[in-house]
Formats: structure tokens, C-alpha cells, sequence
């Protein structure tokens, strides 16, 4: 066990030092998401929609596309050079490859949240400060889920065919749990309820997390087996 | 007599059955007091999406046995299941809306099992996509596998989850904990329709396996 803990760490942080070198990955990801942020603010008439009604939606759609846009890159990095068939060659579990992957994916993914979460309270003037750990837990609970099965399917989607297009047309089902908990737990949140109304959504959420890490991690080998 | 043959008899004795479920539907079933006549097609909707969420369970339980022992066989049988599933997912999307509109007053809700079903469509849809964008015929059954797999643990979590919104779908009337509350006549019907779109479903899936074990002997 532990040994698939430290080499999935090895991993990650050989893909972070490698993003964090570049950067380009990540100041795109980033830009992406303050776009789609802006498009949004057009895509409502201000003088019709409470702002109240929208924002949960508006920021969960965000995230997910983002995370989309993030894990896209996940496993095309190890395309260069065979630098994949180098790493499934090293004496490492392929579990903790996968592993590794998730971790450096959850951090990418987790950072360009981090950003556009405030941009998001400054664009949408919606008052977090009260609920802010409670929604940064809600926010990383449904993002976990989503990218563990992310990181799982790009995996795949490298190697076909319109790879690009491949992974959001396998993806978005999945990303139906995470993102109408999400937003049923935020819209609870934005309106002042308390945070047992919402502890059943959280809970479902967890679930979903543990079920598709447990299963992603199972069906990885298979995905990378010659 | 090969196994594409058998498929085609075992469809035609289903098509005619079938035949049979529109006759009863019709004329020896009555008219339910509230929704007319638009609660006929009842007898093909729910049937259908019975095959439908069955040909996903086999989808699912065919990728596990083939990451198990790999034989190619399962990943045949797990695609044709995917396309004929595809077929009655059509059948149920395209006949729900028809009896929503005069009982509900709308052709689509974003109701729980309508959500559900939706979905399930895109997973086939997904599913094939998936398969057409893989050359090598070993990856493919395994990245099938994969994505089958995913698929069918997705589904009940789509369910919980969409079910949490307000729901405007008829409740159950046959599998429920109190007895059916179906009227014995309509019941019947009901069943010999199940019956007769699952034999469709097997004849359907044994004529496609037929043709993917030639494709792959080419």
C-alpha cells in the first residue's frame, strides 16, 4: 500500500514539475475558464434572472468544462517521444500510474478552481464568505468524481481516433451525478440554508467518488496493457 | 442451420408475436378511464425500455467476463447487445413523447426517468462512437470493456441523483412493493409484451453476433 502511494506520488510530481515548467497548459486552462465565466454573463438578461438563480449552475458548468479541458492534456503529455510506453516500463504498479495521474490532475484541476472561484464571487457578486468552506469541500467533493473517471477515460481517448472529441462525448454522462448535486448543494448554500439540508447530497457525492475511484483504479490496467 | 438463420427465425416468431401485442393492445384491452387512448402505447413503451436497460445490463456483465478471460466472443456478444440496446432505446424515446404530449401536455420532462433514459441513450451512442474510433480489434474490446463497465455503475447514480429533482413520471404499478395495481386484463397484456420484445431482443443480438463473428473472420 504503501508503495503504490509513494510511487503514484512520484508520478504526480513529475507531471506537475513538468506543467509547472511550461505553464502553458495551465494559463490556458485558466483563460478558458474566465472566458466561459464572461460568455455566460451575456448568455443571462441581468434585468430578468436573479443572478441567485443562476450562479450554481453557472459556476458548476464552469468547473466541468474546465476539468474537461484539463484532463484533455492529462495522458496526451506521455504521447511526445513514447514517453508513455517508458513509464509503463518502469517496475511501478500500473495502479499507482493511475493514481499518480489523478493526484497531478486533481492538483491542475484544483488550482484553476482556485483562481476561478474568486473571479467568479467579483463577476457574479455573489457573498461566499460565510459558506466558503463548505463550498470549497462541495466544490472539491464533485470534482474528484468527475476527474477520477476523466483521468480513466483519457487514458483511452489518446489512442483513438478525434481524440479531442472522443473524451467530452464519453465524459459528459458521467459528469451528470457530480454536476446536479453540485448545483442542488450550492444553490443551498448561496441561499443562507443550513449545510444539514444539503448533507444528503454530500453524501451521494462521496459515494460516487469512492465508487469511480475504486472502479477506475480496478480498470486502468486494462487501458494500457500491450 | 447457422446462427444468423436461427436469429432470423427466432425474430420472425417474435415480429409475429408482436402482430399479437397490437391486437390485444387494441382490441381486447379496454380503454383506460383517464388517459384514453393514448395509454396503448404503454404496452410498447415500457416493453422497450425494458429491453433497452436489459441489453445495457448484458453490455455491462459481457465487458466484466471479457477483462476476466478475454475471450472475444464476450466482447461480440457486448457489442451487438450495445447496438440492438440502441435500437430500443429509439423505440422508448421516440414513444414516450408521443403519450406525453396529450396525457402531460409536453413532449419532454425533465423528469427522473426520463433523465435516466436520456442518458442511457448517450452511453450506447458513446459506446459505439467509441468502438468506431478504435482500429485494433484487442484494444477496442478492451476500451469497450472499459467504458461498459463505467456505464452501467453510472446509471443508478444518474438515477439517485436526477431523482432528487421533482419527478413527473407514472409511479410503478407492476414491480412495487404492494401488489400490481395494474387491472389483471392490462397486466396480462403487459407481460405477453415483455415477452415478446425480450425474444425480439434475443433474435435481434443473435443476428448481429452473426454478423460480427463473420467481420471478424474477414
Amino acid at each position: 500500500m504503501s508503495d503504490l502511494l509513494r510511487h503514484a506520488w512520484v508520478i504526480a510530481r513529475k507531471d506537475l514539475v513538468i506543467e509547472l515548467r511550461s505553464r502553458t497548459a495551465f494559463v490556458s486552462t485558466l483563460v478558458f475558464t474566465v472566458l466561459v465565466l464572461i460568455v455566460f454573463n451575456f448568455g443571462r438578461d441581468p434585468t430578468a434572472t436573479a443572478v441567485l438563480d443562476l450562479a450554481p449552475g453557472i459556476l458548476c458548468v464552469t468547473f466541468t468544462f474546465a476539468a474537461m479541458l484539463a484532463l484533455n492534456r492529462a495522458f496526451q503529455l506521455e504521447l511526445e517521444n513514447q514517453a508513455l510506453d517508458g513509464l509503463l516500463l518502469t517496475p511501478i504498479s500500473r495502479r499507482s500510474i493511475y493514481l499518480g495521474k489523478l493526484i497531478a490532475n486533481l492538483a491542475f484541476v484544483g488550482l484553476v478552481e482556485a483562481v476561478g472561484l474568486p473571479l467568479f464571487v467579483v463577476f457574479f457578486n455573489v457573498p461566499v464568505g460565510h459558506v466558503l468552506p463548505a463550498l470549497a469541500g462541495l466544490i472539491a467533493l464533485a470534482t474528484i468524481g468527475f476527474v477520477a473517471v476523466g483521468t480513466l477515460f483519457s487514458a483511452m481517448v489518446i489512442r483513438t481516433r478525434f481524440a479531442e472529441l472522443m473524451l467530452p462525448v464519453l465524459q459528459l454522462p458521467f459528469s451528470i451525478p457530480p454536476l446536479v448535486l453540485a448545483v442542488l448543494a450550492t444553490a443551498k448554500l448561496f441561499t443562507g440554508r443550513p449545510l444539514d439540508e444539503s448533507l444528503g447530497y454530500l453524501k451521494l457525492l462521496a459515494a460516487y467518488d469512492i465508487v469511480f475511484i475504486g472502479l477506475s483504479t480496478l480498470l486502468f490496467p486494462a487501458t494500457v496493457e500491450e | 442451420m447457422t446462427l444468423a438463420s436461427r436469429g432470423r427465425a427466432v425474430t420472425l416468431v417474435a415480429l409475429l408475436l408482436l402482430v399479437g401485442v397490437y391486437v390485444r393492445a387494441l382490441a381486447f384491452t379496454p380503454l383506460e378511464r383517464f388517459q384514453g387512448a393514448a395509454q396503448k402505447i404503454f404496452y410498447l413503451h415500457v416493453p422497450a425500455a425494458w429491453s433497452a436497460m436489459l441489453a445495457m445490463a448484458l453490455v455491462g456483465l459481457a465487458s466484466v467476463l471479457y477483462l476476466l478471460v478475454k475471450d472475444p466472443r464476450y466482447d461480440r456478444f457486448a457489442a451487438a447487445s450495445a447496438e440492438v440496446g440502441t435500437a430500443f432505446c429509439v423505440v422508448m424515446l421516440t414513444t414516450g413523447p408521443l403519450w406525453a404530449r396529450p396525457v402531460w401536455g409536453t413532449w419532454w420532462a425533465w423528469d427522473a426517468r426520463l433523465t435516466l433514459t436520456l442518458f442511457l441513450f448517450f452511453l450506447y451512442i458513446g459506446y459505439l462512437l467509441l468502438r468506431q474510433a478504435v482500429p485494433d480489434p484487442g484494444v477496442r474490446a478492451r476500451y469497450s470493456a472499459v467504458l461498459g463497465i463505467c456505464g452501467t455503475v453510472l446509471l443508478p447514480f444518474i438515477h439517485l441523483s436526477v431523482y432528487l429533482f421533482r419527478t413527473l413520471h407514472p409511479q410503478p404499478i407492476v414491480l412495487k412493493p404492494s401488489a400490481p395495481s395494474l387491472p389483471g386484463v392490462m397486466l396480462v397484456t403487459l407481460l405477453y409484451s415483455f415477452g415478446v420484445f425480450t425474444l425480439l431482443y434475443i433474435g435481434f443480438v443473435m443476428q448481429r453476433y452473426a454478423v460480427g463473428e463473420e467481420g471478424s473472420h474477414v
